[in-house]
C-alpha cells in the first residue's frame, strides 16, 4: 500500500438513564421481569394516552451537559421521530432533534500524543425501544414493552477521533464522568451504554471527508476495537481497487468480525420529523439550573488536584483511586477514619483489586464499609494481627463483609505479644538450629532471617514478627 | 311529556329532590333511544346493563348525600373516540372495531364522578375526520330535523342523540369545529373549550394541538353545568392549563349591558347562506337591543385558515394514526406475508378513505424538502391567526359569527367533494388554531325547517363572557329552542345502514 490513510471517527452513544420510573410514565425502569409487567398505557401506545415527562430525566441530560462543558439549551423541546416498527408502540420516538437539551461540548483524553479534546456536538434526551423476541419454535415474534419509554441520552459526539484507542479513551472517559453523577452504570454488555461508530478513511493531507458508514451493534469494547480496524480496512481496500465507499448503516458481527450493510442513504429513512404536540417546551430556569450544578459531585480531575494537595500518595495511586467514585469515596472516608491514606490506598489498589478482578466484579460491587477497612489498617499497622493474618481478614471482609474485629477474634488470629511465651518458643527455635545460631554470630546476618522464619512456623503464624525480631537479637 | 323532553338540569333536580330516580331516568333513555335508534342510529354502542347498575350506584349515592351535583343521576352519551374501560371504543374505525380500553378517559370518569351516567357510544365521523359522520365505518347517522339529511360531524352521534331526546347530554370532541358544526346542523348547543380546560389523557387523538372536549346539550344552562363537571386539570396531560377557577355556571345571567360584540365582515362575505346571514345578524339585532355594542370589524386571514388547519391537523394525525398497526390491538388483516405485509394490509382494510388521504396528505407536508414549505408555515399562519383574534379581544368581548355556511347538506352530498367540504370548515377552525373558546346555539329554522346555529367566541379562558351572551340571546329567543319531535313522528322510514 503506497498510500498512506487516517481514520476519522464520531460516535453516538446512548446511556440509560438510572431513573427509578420511566420518561414519560410512571413504570418502573427495572432491568429484567417478566414481559410486559413493568407497562402502563403510555408506554405501550395505548389510543389517547399521553407522555408526561419525568424531572430527574431532565436533570440527568443537564448534570452530563455540565460535567462535559456543553451549553444547556434553556428553552428546549421534544419532536417526534416517525418510523414503523413493532418495539416501538407509538410507531414513533418522542426524542428531540431541534432544540437537544446540550449543544457544544467536549471531554477531554489522553493519547500517546499527549492531550486531545473530543467536541460534543450534542446531546438529547428520547425514550428506548421495548424488545422484539423472535420464537423459533412457535414461528412467531414477541414484543416485550418493559424496556419501552425508559429514558435514554444520545450523546452525539464531533468526528474528532483517528482511532479505536481514542474511541475506547473517549468511551472510557463519558462512562466515567457519567458514572461519577450516577445518571447510569454504563454497562456495554447489559445495554445501558450502546456505542454507534461513524467511520471514514481520507488519505493523509486531505481535507475533506471521505465517505462514512455507521456500524450498530457494537456491545463491547474489544468489538468496538474490532470493528474499527476492521470497518477501516474494509474502505481502504474499496478506495485502493477504486471502488467508492457507500454511505450506509452496516451492522458488525464481532463472532465473524465483519460487518454486513443494513441500509444505504438511498434508501435511509425519512423519518418525518415535527414538534411533539403531546408535551410543552422545556424551560430551565436559572434557579434550577444553579440547583443541579450545585448538586454536581467532585469529578475525578478535581479529586486529582485535591488528592495531590491532601494526601501523601503517589500520582500513579491517586489515579487508579479516582477511576471510579465509589472507590474513590471509600478511600476519602477510609482516610479521614484511620488518617493512614497511604496505607488505606494500599490495601485498595492491591487486595481490593486483585479479588475484584477475581470476581469480576466492579468497584461499585465493593460491599465491604469504609470503617472496616480503616479498622483494618489500624489492627494491621498497629501490630496486633500480622500481615499474613491481615490478609485473610481482608478476604473474609471482602467476601462476606465479616467485621475485622470480630474474625480476629473468632479465629484467633490476634498476634502473639506475651513476650515471655515467644521467649520460650524463641529459646526452642535456637536450641533446635544450632548451626543457624552459629551462622549468625559468625556474621551471617541472613541467618536471622530463617530463625525469624522457624519461629513464626512454631508460632503458627500469630507471632508479631517485629517482636520476634527483637527477641531472637536479644537472645543471640 | 317524556323524562327525555326535561333538560339535564330539570331532570337532575327532580331526581335530587326524590321525585324520580336515577334508574328512571336512565330507563327513559333506553326506551327513547330503542324508539329511535332505528332510523337515526347515533349510538354505536349501547349499554343498558352498565348504564342501569351505575344508576343504581349513583343513586345509592344521591341518598346518602354523597353525591349533591346537579348532573347526579343523568344519562349522558359519549362519543366513541373517548377511552370508557372494558366498553367498546371504536373512533367509527374498522381499525379498532373490537377494542375495549383498559382505561377511561379523564373527561369521562369526571363525568362519573359528578354522577352523570354513562349511556352508551355515539357514531361520528371515522377518527373525528369529517363533517358530515358519513365518514363512519359503521354507518351513517340521521339529522333528528329531517332523515335526508346529515347531522354534521365530526360529532354527528351526539348532536343527534341530544336533538331527538335519546338523552339530555353528551360529550363530543372537536378539532375544527367537530362540536360546534353539528350543534349547529342538529340545532342543539355545544362548547368547544379553551385548549387545556378539559383533559385530552383517553381522547383518542386527531390533531393533539387542535382537539378539545366539550359538552354538547339542549341549551346553554345544561351546556355550562357539563362543561363545570367535565373541565380539570389533570397532570397526565401535559397540555392540561391550572385555571383559576372551573365555575362556569354562574355566568349563566340574562346580562349583556355593554358588553362589546364583534362581527367580522369577512365571515358574513361571499359563500355564506343569505337565510343563515339574515339569522346570525338578526340574533345580534336582538343582542344589540338588549345592551350589547356590536362592533363591525376585519378579522383579516380568513382564507389561511383552512388550509393552515388541514396541514396541522393531517401531519400530526399522520403521526397519531401510526400506532394503529395490528400488532397490539384493533383490527390484523386475515392474510398477510411478514411484518411489511402485515402492516400494510391491516391499514389498508382497517381504514377508510378519508382517514386514508390525510393520513398521505400529512405524511407528505411532513417529508423532508416540504416540510419548511408547508409545515413551518402552517405554524407560521397559525400564530398569525392567533395575533388577529388577540387584536380583535382588544376592542370586544365576544365574537358573533355564523357556525357553519349553510344548514345540514343532504346525505351523500359532501363526500363527493372532500375539498368543498373542507371549506365548510371555514368559520370553526380558527378557533381551534388560535385555542379560543366557542359556544354554538340555535337561532332558527331555515325555510326548510332545518336549524341555524350561531356561534360566539371568546378570547381564551373567557367561557363566562360566551356563556352568558349565550344564555342571553337564548332568552331573549324565547327559552328553549324546539325539538324536532314531528319530523320524527312523521318520517317512519328506515335508515340505510353502510356495511364495512
Amino acid at each position: 500500500m503506497s498510500r498512506q490513510y487516517e481514520t476519522v471517527i464520531g460516535l453516538e452513544v446512548h446511556v440509560e438513564l438510572a431513573t427509578e420510573t420511566k420518561i414519560f410514565c410512571g413504570c418502573s425502569t427495572r432491568f429484567g421481569g417478566a414481559p410486559n409487567t413493568h407497562t402502563c398505557p403510555v408506554c405501550t401506545g395505548m389510543p389517547g394516552s399521553l407522555p408526561v415527562l419525568n424531572k430527574k430525566v431532565v436533570e440527568y441530560a443537564i448534570a452530563v451537559g455540565l460535567a462535559t462543558g456543553c451549553k444547556i439549551t434553556r428553552y428546549c423541546k421534544f419532536d417526534r421521530k416517525n418510523y414503523f416498527y413493532p418495539d416501538n408502540p407509538q410507531n414513533y420516538q418522542i426524542s428531540q432533534l431541534y432544540l437537544p437539551i446540550c449543544r457544544d461540548g467536549g471531554v477531554e483524553i489522553e493519547t500517546p500524543a499527549g492531550k486531545k479534546v473530543i467536541g460534543i456536538h450534542e446531546i438529547h434526551m428520547e425514550e428506548d425501544a421495548g424488545k422484539l423476541i423472535h420464537d423459533e419454535w412457535e414461528d412467531c415474534s414477541l414484543v416485550d414493552y418493559n424496556r419501552s419509554g425508559v429514558p435514554l441520552i444520545e450523546i452525539v459526539s464531533e468526528p474528532d477521533m483517528g482511532s479505536a484507542e481514542e474511541v475506547i479513551a473517549y468511551l472510557d472517559k463519558l462512562r466515567l464522568i457519567i458514572r461519577y453523577l450516577g445518571a447510569s452504570d454504563c454497562r456495554l454488555q447489559e445495554g445501558s451504554m450502546r456505542a454507534d461508530v461513524n467511520l471514514s478513511v481520507r488519505e493523509v493531507g486531505t481535507k475533506a471527508f471521505g465517505t462514512r458508514t455507521e456500524m450498530k451493534n457494537l456491545n463491547s469494547f474489544k468489538a468496538i476495537s474490532r470493528a474499527i480496524a476492521g470497518e477501516r480496512s474494509r474502505q481502504i481496500e474499496l478506495l485502493e481497487a477504486g471502488k467508492p465507499v457507500i454511505q450506509e448503516t452496516r451492522r458488525w458481527d464481532d463472532n465473524k468480525e465483519y460487518s454486513y450493510a443494513m441500509r444505504s442513504k438511498e434508501d435511509a429513512k425519512d423519518y418525518r420529523y415535527f414538534p411533539e404536540p403531546d408535551l410543552v417546551p422545556v424551560s430551565i430556569s436559572q434557579e434550577w439550573l444553579e440547583e443541579i450544578r450545585a448538586r454536581q459531585p467532585e469529578l475525578r480531575s478535581e479529586k486529582l488536584v485535591r488528592y495531590k494537595k491532601e494526601y501523601d500518595i503517589p500520582e500513579y495511586d491517586a489515579r487508579i483511586l479516582t477511576e471510579s467514585r465509589s472507590m474513590a469515596e471509600l478511600f476519602e472516608e477510609a482516610s479521614a477514619i484511620c488518617g493512614k491514606p497511604k496505607k488505606v490506598s494500599n490495601w485498595l489498589m492491591g487486595e481490593t483489586m486483585r479479588l475484584l478482578k477475581e470476581a469480576e466484579q466492579e468497584p461499585e460491587d465493593i460491599s465491604f464499609t469504609a470503617a472496616q477497612l480503616a479498622k483494618l489498617v489500624e489492627l494491621a499497622d498497629t501490630g496486633a494481627i500480622n500481615g499474613p493474618a491481615a490478609k485473610e481478614v481482608f478476604v473474609h471482609m471482602f467476601q462476606e463483609g465479616a467485621d475485622p474485629e470480630q474474625y480476629v477474634k473468632d479465629h484467633a488470629l490476634g498476634a502473639v505479644r506475651d513476650a515471655g511465651a515467644l521467649r520460650e518458643t524463641v529459646r526452642q527455635v535456637l536450641e533446635d538450629n544450632p548451626q543457624s545460631v552459629a551462622d549468625y554470630r559468625g556474621g551471617k546476618e541472613k541467618a536471622l532471617g530463617f530463625l525469624v522464619g522457624q519461629t513464626m512456623k512454631a508460632m503458627k503464624g500469630k507471632a508479631d514478627p517485629g517482636l520476634v525480631n527483637q527477641i531472637l537479637r536479644e537472645l543471640l | 311529556m317524556g323524562l327525555m323532553d326535561l333538560t339535564a338540569l330539570e331532570l337532575g333536580k327532580k331526581i335530587k329532590a326524590g321525585e324520580l330516580t336515577a334508574m328512571d331516568a336512565v330507563e327513559a333513555a333506553l326506551a327513547s333511544i330503542e324508539e329511535k335508534e332505528e332510523r337515526l342510529h347515533s349510538f354505536l354502542t349501547v349499554d343498558p346493563k352498565g348504564a342501569l347498575e351505575q344508576a343504581k350506584a349513583v343513586q345509592k349515592r344521591i341518598e346518602t348525600g354523597e353525591l349533591k351535583g346537579p348532573l347526579a343521576g343523568v344519562p349522558v352519551a359519549v362519543k366513541d373516540n373517548l377511552c370508557t374501560r372494558g366498553m367498546l371504543t371504536t373512533c367509527a374505525s374498522r381499525i379498532l372495531y373490537n377494542f375495549k380500553p383498559p382505561y377511561t378517559a379523564e373527561a369521562v370518569a369526571n363525568l362519573q364522578r359528578a354522577g352523570g351516567i354513562v349511556i352508551g357510544k355515539t357514531n361520528m365521523d371515522e377518527f373525528a375526520m369529517g363533517s358530515t359522520t358519513e365518514t363512519s365505518a359503521f354507518g351513517i347517522t340521521r339529522n333528528p330535523w329531517n332523515l335526508e339529511h346529515v347531522p354534521g360531524g365530526s360529532s354527528g352521534g351526539s348532536c343527534a342523540a341530544v336533538a331527538a331526546r335519546e338523552c339530555p347530554l353528551s360529550l363530543g370532541s372537536d378539532t375544527g369545529g367537530s362540536i360546534r358544526q353539528p350543534s349547529s346542523y342538529c340545532g342543539v348547543t355545544g362548547l368547544k373549550p379553551t385548549y387545556g380546560t378539559v383533559s385530552r389523557y383517553g381522547l383518542v387523538a386527531y390533531g393533539s394541538s387542535l382537539d378539545q372536549v366539550g359538552p354538547i346539550a339542549r341549551d346553554v344552562s345544561d351546556c355550562a353545568a357539563l362543561l363545570e363537571a367535565i373541565a380539570s386539570y389533570d397532570r397526565k396531560d401535559s397540555t392540561s392549563v391550572q385555571r383559576a377557577e372551573y365555575d362556569f355556571t354562574s355566568a349563566l345571567q340574562e346580562d349583556v349591558a355593554g358588553l362589546r360584540i364583534g362581527i367580522p365582515k369577512d365571515y358574513f362575505g361571499e359563500g355564506l347562506d343569505a337565510q343563515v346571514r339574515n339569522a346570525i345578524l338578526g340574533a345580534a339585532k336582538l343582542l344589540e337591543k338588549r345592551g350589547a355594542i356590536l362592533k363591525e370589524f376585519d378579522l383579516g386571514l380568513v382564507p389561511y385558515a383552512i388550509p393552515a388547519y388541514y396541514i396541522i391537523s393531517s401531519a400530526e394525525a399522520s403521526s397519531n394514526l401510526a400506532r394503529f398497526d395490528g400488532i397490539k390491538y384493533g383490527y390484523r388483516a386475515g392474510e398477510y406475508e411478514g411484518l411489511h405485509s402485515m402492516y400494510k394490509r391491516s391499514r389498508s382494510q382497517g381504514f377508510g378513505a378519508e382517514v386514508k388521504r390525510r393520513i398521505m396528505l400529512g405524511s407528505f407536508v411532513l417529508s423532508s424538502g416540504y416540510y419548511e414549505a408547508y409545515y413551518i408555515k402552517a405554524l407560521k399562519v397559525k400564530a398569525l391567526i392567533k395575533e388577529a383574534f388577540d387584536r380583535a379581544f382588544d376592542h370586544c368581548d365576544v365574537i358573533l359569527a355564523p357556525a357553519a355556511p349553510s344548514t345540514a347538506p343532504k346525505i351523500g352530498a359532501s363526500l363527493k367533494d372532500p375539498l368543498k367540504m373542507y371549506l365548510s370548515d371555514i368559520y370553526t377552525v380558527a378557533a381551534n388554531l388560535a385555542g379560543l373558546p366557542g359556544l354554538s346555539l340555535p337561532c332558527k329554522l331555515d325555510d326548510k325547517g332545518l336549524p341555524i346555529g350561531l356561534q360566539l367566541l371568546g378570547n381564551c379562558f373567557q367561557e363566562k363572557k360566551i356563556i352568558r351572551a349565550g344564555y342571553t340571546l337564548e332568552q331573549a329567543l324565547g327559552g328553549h329552542f324546539p325539538a324536532p319531535k314531528e319530523v320524527l313522528k312523521e318520517t317512519g322510514g328506515k335508515c340505510h345502514e353502510q356495511t364495512v
